[in-house]
């Protein structure tokens, strides 16, 4: 008998006052009693429209089955089916807005808590499995894979299943590319990730770090001196874009990329890093998204009070729902419907201040969304000593500009076709890379299908 | 793991280091840069790549101790090992081209001048370099810019060795002798390059600045090495390190440059009084 209550089990989260002081995990996890329980309310469908909302197909039914009878391996085999990293996409899928847009019981109630229970059925896993992932028989074709971010880390997985001699290159001096520099410990504990990463070590994958692809080698050289038969370009689109208004460049303005990556990569917030952070006494908060998000709630950690300025309403944040939910009881105070005009500094050069403008929504523009438009004479200023613009990121050129007849889009995104192949032969492309600034998991579903893709060219090689 | 295959203290705050690091050394070029940590929990320090040896696989780095993380890589010794090391960033020097060069470094920032002399001097280019320190006891590299340059000017602020006063001195004195430059490269501090810029001005010489802002990653992620040359943002790390002197903003270089100061001090402060305990 199906459990008919119209909520999901509430997820256990650490108190918004507590939480909101320190970096660990801000939601716990079920316990195999609540998940059984949430399980038990999936109606196992016989069309299964969840699944058709998961980027990667999931077979999400057939694994919460598993849960509902106790099966947890059983259902972590079947989850494995189709993705890399569920511990990972668990934790950092947009379910509302995919799996669970689509499930039947949304239509009068809350829907089934599938990203909840991929996160329960990866951790039991990580927590009670004894074996490691053992190397296969080689079948000495070695493929390169740069970047170590979703999307590389899944292609090399895979690869790394059916025999490939897989090379991971990574930029920084530690891989997991934006799963480490960009996404917080308190929303992706840095564990996890590791663990990912030891488990393609264990399947024979070879992780060199401090390679800068474009720079310290290309990838002609790659295929011709280096012998990778096979490339899959998973750089993701780390370059920051800023407004370009007046005073962008005090002291005390960063991209959300700079002031996570201090954070996150190189851990400023404990006293005993060397890596020095700004500890503000108010910040603004430019933008809207997840990343905006992940900035604004590091900065309330560190002490600050902090500012979401979006020129658009709360309606239109493009932010995950609950990490927006997080963000308000944690104290974040959202300021929508403003938009920057200039940045104020001290004749130092230290931020002392930032003007806007307040918004009003017009016509829809060509994303959907309403235009924003500034109130003329609404100026006013904030109060603030730091500015965190969190305006999105673009692909980084140092790939495309030393890869001759590597084709681009005008603004920067590798062209591939839908097997995640390039303009260069034995080249593939996938993730951000490709995209342009999306999620994990669909880099991940790029990362899986370029693999694919490049063990049907070499079988046939 | 990349080894220390020498080391050699040039001043008692600057010390030379060659690093195996071939994969690194077979693409450097003058002008661009590594990033290094130290141990695993250190921070990312760029420093100018000050040589190079694509034989032997090995990088000539100089650096002078001002914070937690050159005080420690100062502490390794021949035969130890960095544990990251990744390169060559940035751009290389634009070298095409040019038959007349004044090279004008000033302090440690001499260690960055000197490849560049180097290159120019081995392509047959007339070198003039400039070198310019506070004292006597600073001063770096001497005879490798005389082999380096055509004619090799030292300058010393208090006169305690070569020529008493500023670089921009020197170069003002050659200038107005008649010395026609085809472009002046200048690399040292901030101050420094940005008074040889506005002499330069002056004369109409086309003057290149390299820059060594904070920064992070390196490869353009972070935006914190961003400055603004002609009006607009650049990042040194990826548009850089080397600019057209004439176009930068220096008063904001400088600004931002001072961002970390305090913290600097203190953490230095810090791992220098670790050692001290170690050392009884």
């Amino acid at each position: 008998m199906p459990n008919m209550s119209l909520n999901k089990n509430p997820m256990p989260a650490q108190a918004p006052e507590v939480r909101n002081k320190n970096f660990k995990e801000v939601t716990l996890g079920y316990t195999e009693e609540t998940a059984i329980d949430e399980a038990k309310r999936c109606l196992n469908c016989k069309n299964k429209p969840c699944v058709t909302g998961c980027p990667v197909s999931i077979h999400i039914p057939d694994f919460i089955a598993q849960v509902a009878e106790g099966n947890f391996e059983e259902a972590y085999k079947i989850i494995t089916q189709s993705s890399s990293l569920p511990a990972v996409c668990g934790r950092v899928c947009p379910q509302e807005s995919q799996c669970e847009s689509k499930c039947v019981r949304g239509i009068k109630g809350e829907p089934v808590g599938i990203g909840r229970l991929e996160r329960f059925v990866a951790d039991w896993h990580n927590a009670h499995s004894t074996t490691k992932p053992e190397k296969p028989e080689s079948n000495g074709k070695k493929v390169a894979v740069i970047g170590s971010g979703p999307s590389g880390l899944a292609c090399a997985g895979d690869l790394a299943k059916k025999g490939y001699e897989v090379t991971i290159f990574e930029a920084l001096h530690l891989a997991g590319g934006v799963l480490v520099y960009g996404i917080p410990e308190f929303r992706l504990p840095k564990s996890i990730v590791q663990k990912e990463i030891d488990n393609l070590t264990a399947l024979g994958v070879d992780i060199q770090t401090n390679m800068v692809i474009g720079k310290t080698v290309s990838i002609d050289e790659l295929q011709k001196e280096y012998g990778f038969e096979a490339i899959f370009i998973g750089s993701g689109a780390g370059l920051p874009m800023f407004m370009n208004i007046p005073g962008e460049n005090y002291k005390g303005v960063f991209s959300a990329n700079e002031f996570l990556t201090r954070i996150n990569l190189m851990k400023a917030y404990l006293d005993d890093s060397q890596t020095p952070i700004k500890h503000a006494k108010k910040v603004a908060v430019v933008g809207g998204g997840n990343v905006a998000m992940d900035a604004a709630r590091c900065a309330k950690r560190l002490g600050a009070e902090v500012y979401i300025v979006y020129r658009r309403g709360m309606e239109e944040l493009p932010a995950r729902k609950e990490e927006v939910e997080h963000a308000e009881e944690e104290g974040i105070i959202f300021k929508t419907l403003n938009n920057p005009v200039e940045i104020y500094g001290d004749e130092n050069g230290n931020v002392c201040g930032m003007k806007c403008v307040k918004m009003e929504l017009g016509e829809p523009d060509a994303s959907g969304r309403r235009r924003p438009k500034a109130i003329e004479g609404s100026e006013f200023d904030l109060d603030v000593d730091c500015v965190i613009m969190s305006l999105g990121t673009s692909p980084n050129p140092l790939i495309k500009s030393t890869t001759e007849g590597l084709e681009t889009q005008k603004w920067g995104g590798i062209i591939a076709d839908e097997n995640g192949l390039t303009s260069r032969v034995g080249v593939y492309a996938g993730g951000d890379a490709v995209t342009g600034a999306a999620t994990v998991i669909l880099a991940m579903g790029a990362g899986k299908t370029a693999a694919k893709a490049i063990d049907e060219y070499l079988a046939n090689k | 793991m990349y080894k220390i295959l020498k080391k050699k203290c040039l001043n008692p705050t600057v010390t030379l280091m060659e690093v195996q690091a071939p994969a690194v050394a077979k693409k450097a070029e003058p002008g661009q840069f590594i990033i290094l940590r130290v141990d695993e929990k250190g921070e990312r320090i760029p420093l100018t790549v000050a040589d190079y040896d694509r034989e032997n696989g090995t990088i000539t780095i100089i650096f002078q101790i001002v914070g937690a993380g050159t005080e420690q890589l100062n502490h390794l010794n021949e035969g130890e090992y960095i544990h990251d090391f990744v390169g060559p960033l940035g751009r290389a020097t634009h070298t095409d081209g040019l038959k007349k060069v004044a090279v004008v470094g000033g302090g440690v920032g001499c260690a960055i001048a000197y490849p560049v002399a180097k290159k120019l001097h081995n392509l047959g280019c007339e070198v003039h370099a400039i070198i310019g320190f506070r004292n006597k006891d600073l001063v770096i590299l001497e005879d490798e810019f005389k082999q380096a340059s055509t004619k090799c000017f030292l300058m010393t602020d208090d006169g305690s060795y070569g020529t008493k006063g500023l670089v921009t001195n020197c170069l003002e004195e050659l200038i107005k002798s008649g010395e026609q430059y085809d472009e002046v490269i200048t690399i040292g501090p901030l101050i420094m390059m940005k008074f040889v810029s506005q002499l330069t001005k002056q004369y109409n010489i086309k003057t290149i600045a390299s820059m060594n802002p904070i920064m992070i990653d390196g490869t353009g992620m972070c935006g914190g090495c961003r400055l603004t040359v002609g009006g607009e943002t650049k990042f040194a790390c990826v548009d850089g390190p080397e600019f057209d002197a004439h176009l930068i903003d220096f008063d904001e270089a400088m600004a931002r440059g001072s961002m970390y100061k305090e913290f600097e001090r203190k953490k230095h402060e810090e791992t220098c009084n670790l050692y001290k305990q170690e050392v009884k």
